[in-house]
């Protein structure tokens, strides 16, 4: 046991866990005056109910102990057996348990990033359903895919340090499914205007982001030493690059937005995490640059063809973010940082392979089993609020009440 | 006989109004922030990537009661003080008002506009 470690991982965990109410006020700002209240509270009833679920039986279906590369089996239900002794696979300079708290902050975060897809208009209790189910056929098996011990990609030899697939390529995907099921907003097809209410709140839940992100990249090195400063520097690096082309790309096209250059910096720490931990720090330049050039123009592709109601771009902001963070670390990944990765730089071109190979696994599940999951929910619940429902607005149609009361 | 003067102008020229209605000794206004739109439509705004069209620009709305008499004077006394001569200077409406009357002391009609006696 290390109690640096130990101090670090725990601070790390509070560090991410505070990602997911900076999502919703990322989020939040995004949305139409009417519908900010809802759009927060759907991290924020994640926060509470994945909270939970993780600690009953997402943990052990996640990390427990092997079933066939699949999943976790149910040894360590309710976190039987799970306790202050280090795990023997996993962390094993720290508590189980910080191992297990740290983990639960992901499984949250990537279950609330979907929900920038079915803003304003999205029944409250299908949400919690959906969120339920897909925490559970989704997350926890894709985690247990590459992280979890004996799992099929990480025997693969697939590198996702922090998560781009199991976190942004998994719910980025999801996220394009469950729109295409769900439909537009009224009003989008007709090019209705859906001005963001308060972009202030937007930069604000990116600068948490940002913050957060550091105990989410570094702190994935499960120890605290040079690896974790590495990812730290990286981390940093990236999320600057990125923010600072995407306000570039405005000001060629128009103007430099700060919503953009907010948008940006969230695209570099998506694009950064799969690889904070295996690239050189001054590859975290290109990796963001690169990052805001894909993700800027999918959105614009996506805003332009004017079908896909995929609302806040979570696709194009963490599925591609994610899909090119996988694919860079299979480039950028070198023995000199850490001994666990090499990639291109290395001269071993096989790594883009296993790289794309993780990829498309994790997309083409996460889109099926989300799509067939919204297709039955709308079947028997239904997932969409009613006409009068979504024109009042979802704060005051599914929560009862106002974002600023008063006169 | 009573007006109402409702004129819509540049909220940068509120304060400019203002003072100018003030020196002819006109007082009482009721100020409110509004949107709006005349033949010059609306702007693009940026949205993260891309823009978007915002129909209705933000403008400053001005209402006062007036006697008649003052009525003409007032108007041209805005047109000059919130003027630039480019489009979205704004539009003066003038309707016909029935009475006034003042909450405090219940007096009604011209004895209770807000203007400076004399």
């Amino acid at each position: 046991m290390n109690s640096g470690d130990t101090a670090w991982l725990l601070t790390s965990t509070a560090l991410v866990l505070l990602m997911t109410p900076a999502l919703a006020f990322f989020y939040g700002g995004m949305v139409r005056r009417k519908n900010l209240l809802s759009t927060i509270m759907m991290s924020f009833a994640i926060l509470c109910m994945v909270s939970i679920l993780w600690i009953i039986y997402g943990y052990t279906m996640a990390f427990g102990p092997d079933f066939k590369g699949l999943i976790g089996n149910l040894a360590w239900l309710g976190l039987t057996g799970v306790g202050q002794d280090p795990s023997t696979v996993y962390a094993t300079t720290v508590p189980h348990l910080a191992f297990v708290a740290f983990q639960a902050t992901f499984a949250i975060i990537t279950v609330a990033l979907w929900t920038g897809a079915v803003v304003e208009r999205i029944k409250f209790g299908a949400l919690l359903a959906f969120a339920a189910l897909w925490f559970t056929l989704v997350y926890c098996p894709v985690a247990h895919w590459v992280w979890g011990s004996g799992g099929w990609l990480a025997q693969l030899g697939a590198l996702d340090f922090a998560g781009g697939t199991v976190v942004h390529v998994n719910a980025g995907i999801s996220a394009l499914a469950l729109a295409l099921v769900l439909g537009p907003r009224r009003g989008f097809k007709e090019g209705e205007t859906m001005e963001p209410n308060n972009i202030p709140y937007v930069v604000l839940g990116a600068a948490l982001l940002w913050f957060g992100w550091f105990g989410f990249n570094a702190g994935s090195a499960l120890t605290a030493g040079g690896l974790a400063s590495s990812a730290f520097i990286a981390t940093n690096t990236a999320a600057a690059a990125a923010g600072f082309t995407w306000m570039l790309l405005g000001w060629i096209h128009r103007r430099p937005s700060v919503i953009g250059a907010a948008t940006g910096a969230v695209v570099g720490l998506v694009a950064i995490t799969p690889a904070a931990g295996f690239v050189p720090v001054w590859a975290a330049i290109p990796i963001g640059a690169i990052a805001s050039i894909i993700s800027y123009y999918v959105m614009v592709w996506r805003a332009r063809s004017n079908k896909i109601d995929e609302s806040l771009d979570v696709f194009a902001c963490h599925g591609m973010g994610g899909t090119w963070g996988a694919l860079a670390t299979g480039i950028f990944a070198t023995k000199a940082v850490n001994a666990a990765g090499s990639g291109l730089l290395d001269g071993n071109f096989s790594q883009v392979w296993i790289q794309l190979a993780a990829i498309a696994a994790t997309m083409v599940y996460a889109f099926v089993v989300s799509w067939l999951l919204a297709k039955a929910l709308k079947a028997t619940m239904g997932i969409r609020v009613r006409e009068e429902e979504e024109a009042v607005g979802l704060d005051i149609s599914q929560h009862g009440e106002n974002a600023y009361g008063g006169v | 006989m009573l007006k109402k003067i409702e004129a819509i102008i540049r909220p940068e020229k509120l304060d400019a109004v203002k003072d100018a209605l003030e020196a002819k000794g006109i007082l009482g206004m009721t100020v409110t922030n509004v949107n709006g739109r005349g033949r010059q439509k609306g702007i693009a705004l940026q949205w993260r990537a891309g823009e978007y069209r915002v129909d209705f620009l933000p403008k400053v709305k001005l209402e006062l009661v007036i006697s008649v008499d003052e009525c003409q004077p007032a108007i041209d006394t805005i047109c000059a003080a919130a003027k630039t001569g480019r489009e979205g200077d704004g539009m003066i409406f003038v309707l016909p008002v029935e009475n006034v009357f003042r909450v405090r002391t219940s007096d009604n009609g011209e004895a209770c506009l807000s203007v400076k006696q004399g």
